[in-house]
């Protein structure tokens, strides 16, 4: 009871300064029109102090552009996962197995599946499915020259059938019962050698690099793709063994009762997901990691941003002591001054938080890797920015800018002009 | 020191900018000693690494076994002090997020090999009675609150799939704070007994321990040549080489550590300069009554970089107080992602440092500003 | 005794001969002190005043050390401070001058006490030896209750009182003053002249200080006129107030 009643409160007030935040950003943007003083004075009174003005609107930026930068990193990565497979997909996997590499189905039960209710036909009838082989493999680096584990993955023929939102880009698809693989974009962007032509070894064997494809900036695009009965032989694994069958289904809809169907058949002991599911559930880690560090530093900018915002504004009051008290013994009310003020810390704020945003703006779509715990292989993804987290950071940015104008610009206003008039 | 007193009473003017400019400093160390902490994170294993230590591993695949047989073949290669292997087990304990690192070990060998992982002689040897006797590092055993005389489960898809049960008979911690202490050890026998024999008699890799660091490179030559040309070929690299690659995984979040540090680092600059120049700014004419009086201008520029360095070490410090109790914390919410978080007195000392050195620049400027000033100049009436 | 043409004696305690000063403003040559001479015996108490810019604040910091002439010598006890390195200045000044200013003259964070101790910082004096003489010149001030107080609980005469404190406590050659009385109401002004007026009688002080006020300048026992660049001798009127008027 204690403890709800404490947690009632609390949030009451976090609403209640959210609220008066919120205000204070509205009626600080508007006060060239609610307020009395000219916008003038504002410019000119930034264009005569503009190293302090500069230092505040560098601090903002600087941490705004940290901020997207970091959410834009994990964004980035959550988008590959999430992105990754179709809803109309579904996933087999051995029971209890967190990832697909710890898998293992036999060729049996993949002709189960293949009779399942739920799944789709090609033209001739044949089920649309593919039985997956997943390995990791060791390949250089572009970037440091070192080991990265790539995952490469033995498909079935008809993959392309399956995973509907791949695409080869370049080249064409591997010839099945041949050593020639298709390489995803990304793959051959972060790993060396995987160009168009090029032959790559592995495994003990020569491979021919046949084909790029496209999967829409999904994990997938950091995969290696090869025929599985191939891939099983050249890793000494048993023929009729794999780690996962990914089954087209005839429409999203169809999933529950695929999986009631295949679930439930005493035959099988295997897991069932949606593709997308699978996935997403295989980025929690990383994402999680990076969402953490990647917020508690922005955190951390923040209140040192805020620190240096007040500081700034507080000097900036501290500086002009004689023009404010000036002003209102001409007759500005204490209103005007804090409207003016409230309108400058939030002009040099969105400032700063757009010079922030568009210093980063280039790592959009900059590619980058990073070895996904869960998976055990090494995934490239890219920064991705969005309107709406550009939007973010340049509120980001209002806020501290209110937080550091709000205070100072009151204490100005409420001395008394006598007071501030004799320390002159 | 005489004048200490008018450096403090100078701080105490405008308590609300003293307070902001310490906060800066506080937040911007506290920063600092995080990200030192991060990067060091993920550069562990390249720190702990043994250049005495070489790791064994199938070439074509990591996450490929490698014969048992390959023990004899590597013992007798001129150099091999000791030799241990190890499989990755990869259960799960209750859920997925109560991931730590599960390893099938040696148990004859172990301690020769990992003489820092230090096992008090009475656990290890109810260990060595018990097949089912399990040791867990002391991070995943205070992270579980687990006692010795526990029955972990643990379930596995693999390895035959089922609930495999362990007695807790052993806790181990390592010699130094940035040693590995999530790691659970389980016994090569007992895995045998109950893998398939599919996988039976199969190791996931070797680790050994040289005579002479400087025979490792040739030493891993000799048995990756020894297995050429074999079923499964070897490839064998110095503990530290293998660790560093690791690292190198993650390249990019080191570059982006790095680069946050040097952002707040100048930015800390930026505002504190500015502070001082203000500070310096409404206090002329008292800088030139310091003059007037005899004082000389090196003085005062002295008295200037002092104060900005007080403020730099008692926020800084301030700054990596609260760093060293939030780093636990924050591991904490981690939970096994990164192995240990240690703010280790070395990167105290850089942060130290980094005070110093930006209470001295930000300084400095205003500082030779106030130097230069002229009495005539300041004392001009108003 | 003061003279200013030129003719005081070498045992003047403070000896100005062919002082000139020019200053560059705006593109032109300023020449503010045109061949000044002035001598000052010890225990003197003298008043400059003229219009503003007149150069009379320019004649103080010459005189104090702050400023070095464009052309002529000054000697105070036989040191010759024109030629001085600015370094050497310093120190001279640290033993020799003691200054009081119309404003700015205390430390804000620091007590009375402190303030009058500053200069002796620059000394080799120990603790207690210092502690000594700030207590004297405090008693000498009147102020020796207030010794812990912080310039903002003082008034403006009081504060003024502690600055001549300070400016008494190393036992300095002379004092220079600034319009010690510019920023004071009458009644603070009166106090801190006769504690002016009772250094130079009861403790053979020399003072020399500029002003605007013909009640402050009463109080000296000469008034000097600075007009076109040089020192010309006031005219003193039997009730203390110099004839002519001034400034």
């Amino acid at each position: 009871m204690l403890p709800k009643l404490f947690f009632g409160l609390l949030i009451t007030i976090a609403a209640i300064l959210v609220v008066m935040l919120a205000l204070a950003i509205i009626v600080g943007l508007l006060a060239p029109f609610l307020g009395s003083v000219p916008i003038s004075y504002n410019f000119r009174s930034i264009r005569a102090r503009w190293t302090s003005t500069i230092v505040a609107i560098l601090g903002i930026a600087g941490t705004v552009g940290v901020f997207v930068a970091m959410l834009s990193l994990a964004r980035g990565f959550r988008a590959t996962l999430v992105s990754s497979g179709s809803p109309g997909n579904a996933l087999v996997m051995r029971a209890g197995s967190t990832a697909e590499m710890m898998g293992g189905i036999t060729l049996d039960s993949i002709k189960v599946l293949q009779d399942a209710p739920g799944i789709a036909r090609d033209a001739s009838g044949r089920p649309i499915l593919t039985q997956d082989v997943v390995g990791v493999i060791p390949v250089p680096l572009i970037s440091t020259g070192t080991d990265a584990n790539v995952q490469v993955r033995g498909v079935s023929p008809n993959v392309l059938q399956v995973r509907t939102f791949a695409k080869i880009a370049q080249g064409r698809m591997f010839q099945p019962g041949l050593s020639e693989l298709v390489v995803g974009k990304n793959a051959s962007k972060t790993y060396t050698g995987l160009t168009l032509g090029n032959t790559v070894d592995f495994a003990g064997g020569h491979w021919k690099v046949v084909g790029i494809f496209d999967a829409g900036g999904s994990a997938f695009d950091s995969e290696i793709w090869c025929d599985s009965t191939i891939l099983n032989q050249v890793l000494h694994r048993p023929a009729y063994i794999f780690q996962s069958a990914t089954i087209h289904l005839t429409s999203p809809g169809t999933f529950q009762t695929f999986k009631d169907a295949v679930t439930k058949d005493p035959r099988m002991n295997v897991d069932v997901w949606r593709e997308i599911d699978y996935y997403a559930k295989q980025s929690t880690t990383m994402t999680r990691l990076i969402t953490v560090l990647g917020g508690f530093v922005a955190a951390i900018m923040a209140i040192g941003a805020i620190f240096g915002a007040l500081n700034t504004m507080y000097s900036a009051v501290a500086e002009r002591g004689r023009e404010i008290a000036t002003m209102r013994a001409v007759g500005f009310s204490a209103w005007n001054v804090i409207l003016s003020f409230l309108f400058e810390a939030l002009l040099i704020s969105f400032i700063g938080g757009v010079l922030g945003c568009l210093v980063v703006l280039p790592l959009n779509g900059f590619t980058t890797n990073t070895m996904n715990f869960q998976t055990f292989s090494n995934v490239a993804f890219a920064f991705k920015i969005t309107l709406d987290l550009l939007l973010m950071g340049v509120l980001f940015a209002l806020v501290m800018g209110v937080i550091g104008g709000l205070l100072p610009a009151v204490r100005a206003a409420i001395q008394p002009v006598s007071v501030a008039l004799r320390e002159l | 020191m005489k004048f200490g007193r008018l450096i403090w009473a100078n701080l105490f003017r405008k308590k609300v900018r003293l307070l902001l400019t310490l906060g800066s400093f506080a937040v911007a160390l506290f920063l600092f000693a995080f990200l030192a902490v991060v990067r060091d994170a993920f550069n562990r294993g390249a720190d702990v690494a043994g250049a005495d230590r070489l790791i064994v591993i199938n070439r074509t695949s990591i996450i490929n076994l490698i014969p048992l047989s390959y023990r004899d073949k590597i013992t007798r290669i001129p150099g091999v002090k000791y030799i241990t292997h190890s499989n990755w087990f990869g259960g799960t304990y209750q859920e997925e997020k109560n991931f730590f690192p599960q390893f099938v070990i040696d148990p004859e060998n172990q301690r020769q090999v990992f003489p820092e992982l230090i096992v008090p002689d009475d656990q290890w040897n109810a260990f060595l009675k018990d097949r089912q006797g399990a040791i867990a590092g002391a991070q995943t055993a205070e992270r579980f609150h687990w006692k010795i005389g526990d029955r972990i489960p643990i379930k596995t898809s693999s390895w035959g799939g089922g609930s495999w049960e362990f007695n807790l008979v052993g806790i181990y911690h390592g010699k130094r704070p940035q040693d590995d202490e999530t790691q659970f050890w389980l016994q090569w026998d007992y895995f045998q007994e109950k893998v398939p024999q599919s996988v039976k008699g199969q190791v996931g890799w070797y680790v050994l321990k040289v005579e002479n660091p400087d025979d490792a490179a040739r030493i891993a030559k000799d048995i990756d040549q020894e297995f050429a040309n074999s079923s499964n070929e070897t490839k064998t690299e110095t503990e530290s080489a293998w660790a560093a690659n690791w690292v190198k995984q993650f390249a990019n979040i080191q570059f982006l550590i790095v680069s946050i540090g040097t952002v707040v680092f100048f930015t800390l600059l930026l505002v504190t300069g500015n502070t001082m120049a203000i500070s310096v700014r409404e206090r002329t004419a008292e800088l030139a009554v310091f003059k007037a009086i005899g004082y000389s201008d090196r003085f005062v520029l002295f008295f200037v970089i002092a104060e900005s360095l007080v403020i730099a070490l008692i926020g800084g410090s301030l700054g990596l107080i609260l760093a060293v109790l939030a780093v636990p914390m924050l591991a904490k919410s981690l939970g096994g992602l990164l192995p240990s978080m240690v703010l280790s007195p070395s990167m105290l000392f850089f942060g130290f440092a980094t005070a110093i050195l930006v209470g001295i620049l930000s300084g400095l400027l205003p500082g030779l500003g106030a130097m230069r000033l002229r009495v005539v100049n300041a004392m001009r009436r108003v | 005794m003061v003279k200013v043409d030129g003719s005081g004696a070498q045992s003047s305690l403070i000896q100005v001969r062919d002082l000139d000063k020019t200053y560059r403003r705006g593109g032109e040559d300023i020449d503010v002190l045109q061949g000044l001479n002035l001598d000052v015996s010890p225990g003197e108490f003298a008043a400059f005043m003229g219009p503003s810019g007149s150069g009379k604040t320019t004649l103080l910091n010459l005189l104090g050390g702050l400023d070095v002439p464009t052309r002529g010598s000054i000697t105070v006890a036989g040191d010759e401070i024109t030629h001085m390195s600015s370094g050497k200045l310093t120190e001279w000044r640290a033993r020799h001058v003691g200054f009081v200013f119309q404003m700015y003259n205390l430390i804000p964070v620091l007590t009375a006490y402190q303030n009058v101790e500053l200069p002796l910082l620059l000394t080799k004096l120990s603790k207690a030896e210092r502690r000594a003489h700030v207590e004297t010149v405090l008693s000498v001030v009147g102020l020796a209750d207030r010794m812990n107080h912080f310039p903002r609980q003082l008034s403006g005469g009081q504060e003024q009182r502690v600055a001549i404190a300070r400016a008494i406590v190393s036992d300095p050659t002379f004092l220079l003053c600034d319009e010690p009385t510019g920023d004071l109401d009458r009644k603070s002004a009166d106090e801190v002249m006769a504690l002016l007026e009772e250094l130079v009688a009861a403790h053979h002080k020399t003072v020399l200080m500029v002003t605007h006020d013909p009640l402050a300048a009463a109080r000296a026992h000469s008034i000097l006129h600075l007009e076109k660049g040089v020192l010309v001798e006031g005219k003193k009127s039997p009730h203390g107030v110099p004839a002519g008027g001034a400034a």
